[in-house]
């Protein structure tokens, strides 16, 4: 793989993050970042949805009349997005269940839409499954790390096995942080991470 | 830019209308039995919650057999929905669970209700909503205001059904009351509804039941 395709991977995890560079898809990594198990389907369906849709809009780039390449960009991404409801909800119900609404807000996630029109409508269909696996990747990385902090912190538990039961803290005196698995810290985490990651990308 | 005349533009998207939808109908079709299978085992999952079993195995239908033994579903004249009622068996006791639905803030709220054998004392109940305020409303799933339940009366001492009433400092000795979800009084008066206005639906079987094993106790 040549370094310029390594790049398309690699910039979104931090340099050029949809999250906390571009500040993308906020809402949705608020929301679904309270348990790490969510947390993580979410990640793979996105990925899977921006990947695809990268890669099949990239194929029919030459066919799609401008005027109305929107809808037809939000055609291809709807079914996208649909096709994967449908397998979560047959193959993972619970998760499917606590992600409610937000894999049918997929559609709206400003990365899925901000990748097709500055990437897959003017490039090579593999480069533009790489680009969208890496920014599913780069949006991802910043679901997970959320979910692990707050289902930590918040519950005390990491994909619902109770950690800090089994290693005494509750004896000792230790609480759970009930803030944590509010939305607003989700918000204050992120802004942690986006000065984390400038503080370290600037140096 | 190339050009695209109007005939392409619309021949393109009804090709591409047509293409999707038959995708997705395929897709759906195929997965959904495997989706009704799920919705079936949440289903007995949530009653076997309500009596109190909790259940570990994915094997949801065989523990559900082992405590429910029927399912009771009366059709009503003046109503449009049956009254349906599950008997369970629990450890020797014998039970109702009576499943209901409302109106909470902002979508259907349901709850099922465990009543020990004098079909008036509840023994458990389990909440689940469409889409309440997670933090606030959506708080009525958890087993803190659950268990506030446990051990109140629905019916009153002449045998009317006044149901449980979620109210604001209720007075914990009170069996008709419990307390309300901070920052969920919506929610919580949509519960308070939801359980007077659908037990209510039962009053004529609850009456008629109890009486009829008066009767046979009395002959006896």
């Amino acid at each position: 793989m040549n370094s310029n395709r390594k790049k398309l991977i690699v910039n979104p995890l931090s340099k050029d993050n949809p999250i906390t560079v571009q500040v993308l898809g906020i809402c949705s990594c608020l929301a679904v970042t309270a348990q790490l198990k969510p947390a993580v389907v979410m990640a793979i369906s996105v990925t899977v949805v921006i990947a695809l849709s990268n890669l099949i809009i990239s194929l029919l780039r030459n066919t799609i009349p401008p005027r109305i390449r929107i809808i037809v960009q939000l055609v291809v991404v709807s079914a996208l997005v649909i096709l994967v409801n449908q397998i979560l909800m047959a193959f993972v119900y619970d998760v499917s269940k606590q992600l409610s609404v937000y894999v049918g807000l997929i559609i709206t996630n400003c990365i899925v839409m901000g990748r097709l029109e500055a990437f897959a409508m003017t490039n090579k269909p593999f480069d533009s499954l790489l680009d969208g696996v890496g920014n599913g990747l780069g949006y991802g990385i910043i679901l997970v790390i959320l979910g692990f902090v707050r289902e930590l912190f918040g519950s005390g538990s990491l994909w619902g096995y109770p950690i800090f039961e089994k290693l005494g803290l509750y004896n000792i005196g230790y609480e759970n942080n009930g803030f944590i698995i509010m939305a607003p810290m989700a918000l204050i985490l992120v802004g942690i991470i986006i000065w984390i990651q400038r503080s370290r990308n600037e140096a | 830019m190339k050009y695209f005349s109007n005939k392409y533009m619309l021949i393109y998207s009804l090709a591409l209308a047509a293409v999707v939808a038959a995708l997705l109908s395929v897709v759906a079709m195929s997965l959904k039995s495997r989706q009704d299978a799920n919705v079936r085992n949440e289903k007995m999952k949530m009653l076997l919650t309500t009596i109190g079993v909790e259940c570990k195995t994915n094997d949801v239908q065989s523990v559900y057999d082992q405590y429910f033994k029927e399912e009771l579903s009366i059709e009503k004249d003046d109503d449009d929905r049956p009254l349906t009622i599950y008997l369970y068996e629990k450890e020797g006791q014998h039970g109702y669970v009576i499943p209901t639905q409302g109106n909470g803030l902002w979508g259907k709220i349901y709850a099922n209700i465990a009543l020990a054998d004098d079909l008036n004392t509840i023994v458990g109940i389990t909440f689940s909503h469409e889409s309440e305020t997670p933090g606030l409303g959506a708080e009525i799933t958890t087993e803190a205001f659950r268990n506030q339940f446990i051990g109140k009366k629905i019916l009153d001492e002449n045998g009317e059904v006044v149901s449980v009433a979620v109210v604001k400092h209720a007075d914990a000795a009170d069996l008709h009351q419990v307390d309300a979800i901070s920052g969920g009084t919506m929610t919580s008066n949509g519960v308070s509804e939801m359980l007077i206005n659908e037990l209510q639906r039962y009053q004529h079987y609850i009456t008629e039941t109890l009486s009829d094993r008066k009767e046979a106790t009395d002959e006896q």
